[in-house]
């Protein structure tokens, strides 16, 4: 550690003010404190908080976080290869593939952003900032397995520019870039990143026994309706769907970190235990599902609107996307009663989308993004009623 | 350039370069959404507006004196609303398929922002002439940045430029693939934006601090 530091310290004065490489300053400042707990302090003036938590290590507890379901998502990508060639293989066996199938996701997910990001802190002369390693790792997060490299490429490029720096970088950000990214893909490709033939390795090219479907929970469950009329009876549908156990553990097939609900929820735990997401945003986006789903419930016009209300939490994206993206807390409300009106309509969405509309099978993705524009109105509106109300208190004293 | 006086001249290029309708005075946004998935109702798109926004300038600027200030914006939409008409009648008789794609979009040439922009702030106060000139290079400015806009959609949309297929179909067994986002209305939206951050980089004057 003490080399390491000599070395740092012996390079910096070229990239100082003045020095040889003084225009990749942001570079060298990002390495440094990358490796380094930055030595800089605010000046003595002005109000000050002091805190163990810093930008660095918000992140890394949310990488943290994410660990559990990037490393059963590389298992489940193994196994369900396995299970639709018929090939046996060992846990680890499953892993080694999956691994090997993900990382090169994960490696484009980082190079492209990163590459952006330090290029046009270069340009501005702005630090390099540490958001991007969460975004990096949630895009592969919610890309099927099957999508092709350079689609990720292109997906990342086109939202770390025109999420993030146009709108100044991290932290400036109206949506969530992860999810920009998806919405992307899914628009512009939309054979390559929905459909039956995704979401398992090799099968686009026909690697599969006969009769073996790809299709996820969720677009079996929209299989069972056509134009708001049931083709399939509630048993079907239970029948052909996978286990309830299965969707809970995450042995399906789905986008590689998504699928597991009991891997999430680690997650979930990690981030509430260090206060870095809001349990007001999660509680209120699975409230919110529960919601819709009970109302539809009580409907129950076509079996889907009769299936039970908590298939949809073990389905999808629903909770991967309320514990890591609804929680945000760049494009998530701000205001506390707040966070409770955007999750609650988050979650309300989704169930909505996903039962009503059979165009997107998923509808997490669409309805973060949607709530994520309205955040800001959702705040100026409870900030407001808020001043209203002190306002009367005021007038009814005087 | 000799024939015309320097203010003329300058009514034509103000509106090509820095005073452009579309990227700079964000007018005329709706339609230049809607139209430009193809090259083809693009172009022309872009010369009907030319003509309508010529015309129309001319007819305000003869009638300028005339025109009592308390209804001139009827009188302004009367002569827009026929020439529209006539363009519209024109199209169906002689390019019905480009009229059928822009569909409602001729009609709606009526609301562009742009004509009754120039017509209130160029036509009602200038010469015939100049006008004229201004209407035309409003049009063109227009016409511009529609055909930019719908190049790049038309090319990596569909692959196309007029219809005919440009991207060899060996890309395509490689793998590639056309962008269903070019096709879709917000990526227009993007394109353009991307257009106004090129100009407003490179002068330095547009740049609001």
């Amino acid at each position: 550690m003490k080399a390491l530091r000599n070395i740092v310290d012996k390079i910096k004065p070229n990239f100082e003010e003045g020095g040889k490489f003084a225009k990749l300053h942001s570079t060298f400042d990002a390495f440094e404190s990358f490796l380094f707990v930055p030595n800089t302090v605010t000046g003595a003036r002005g109000a000050q908080v002091r805190d163990a938590i810093d930008m660095k290590r918000t992140m890394i507890t949310v990488v943290i976080a994410l660990l559990p379901a990037m490393l059963f998502g590389m298992w489940n990508v193994g196994f369900q290869q396995a299970l639709s060639t018929g090939i046996e293989r060992t846990l680890m066996g499953n892993f080694w593939y999956g691994f090997l199938k993900v990382l090169p996701i994960i490696v484009v997910s980082y190079v492209v952003g990163l590459s952006i990001e330090f290029g046009v802190a270069q340009a501005r002369g702005h630090e390099v900032n540490e958001g991007f390693l969460v975004s990096g790792l949630l895009i592969p997060l919610i890309m099927p397995v099957g999508v092709p490299l350079w689609i990720v490429a292109l997906a990342t490029a086109f939202s770390v520019v025109f999420v993030k720096e146009v709108f100044g970088g991290t932290g400036m950000n109206i949506w969530n870039p992860a999810l920009v990214a998806r919405a992307f893909g899914f628009f512009a490709y939309p054979t390559e990143i929905s459909g039956d033939k995704v979401w398992i390795a090799g099968l686009k090219k026909g690697l599969a026994m006969d009769g073996f479907s790809g299709a996820t929970p969720l677009a079996e469950c929209a299989a069972s309706v056509d134009g708001g009329q049931s083709v399939q009876s509630l048993s079907q549908l239970i029948d052909s769907l996978p286990s309830f156990c299965d969707m809970l553990i995450g042995r399906i097939p789905g986008s590689i970190g998504e699928t597991s609900l009991i891997a999430i929820l680690i997650g979930a735990v990690i981030l509430l235990a260090t206060g870095i997401a809001s349990w007001k945003i999660m509680v209120s986006v699975f409230a919110g599902g529960a919601l819709m789903g009970l109302f539809f419930n009580v409907l129950g016009i076509n079996t889907y609107m009769q299936l039970p209300f908590y298939y949809h939490f073990v389905m999808g994206g629903f909770a991967f996307g309320a514990v890591f993206m609804a929680t945000d807390p760049v494009s998530a409300a701000q205001t506390e009663t707040g966070k409770w009106i955007y999750g609650l309509l988050i979650g309300i969405f989704a169930v909505l989308l996903r039962v009503v509309n059979p165009a997107y099978p998923e509808g997490m993705m669409l309805s973060i993004l949607l709530m994520n524009t309205f955040a800001s109105l959702i705040d100026y509106c409870v900030v407001d009623a808020n001043i209203r109300r002190r306002a009367r208190r005021v007038q009814v004293k005087a | 350039m000799s024939i015309f006086s320097s203010t003329t001249w300058e009514a034509f290029t103000r509106p090509l370069g820095k005073d452009n309708p579309v990227t700079t005075q964000i007018l005329g946004i709706c339609s230049a959404l809607a139209v430009t998935v193809q090259l083809k109702p693009a172009i022309v798109m872009a010369i009907s507006v030319t003509a309508v926004c010529a015309c129309s300038n001319i007819v305000i600027s003869l009638l300028r004196k005339y025109i009592p200030t308390s209804i001139r914006i009827i009188v302004q939409l009367v002569v827009v609303a026929s020439l529209v008409i006539i363009v519209d009648q024109i199209l169906k008789a002689f390019a019905y398929d480009v009229s059928k794609q822009l569909s409602v979009y001729v009609g709606l040439i009526i609301t562009n922002c742009i004509l009754m922009g120039r017509l209130e702030a160029f036509a009602m106060s200038n010469s015939p002439l100049d006008s004229f000139m201004d209407g035309l290079g409003n049009g063109f400015g227009y016409g511009k940045i529609l055909i930019i806009v719908a190049f790049l959609r038309e090319l990596f949309g569909s692959g196309n430029l007029f219809g005919l297929q440009v991207i060899p179909q060996s890309f395509y067994e490689v793998g590639y693939m056309n962008n269903g986002m070019m096709i879709q209305p917000p990526m227009a939206l993007i394109i353009v934006g991307c257009i106004i951050w090129f100009i407003r980089a490179r002068h330095e004057e547009m740049q609001e601090k």
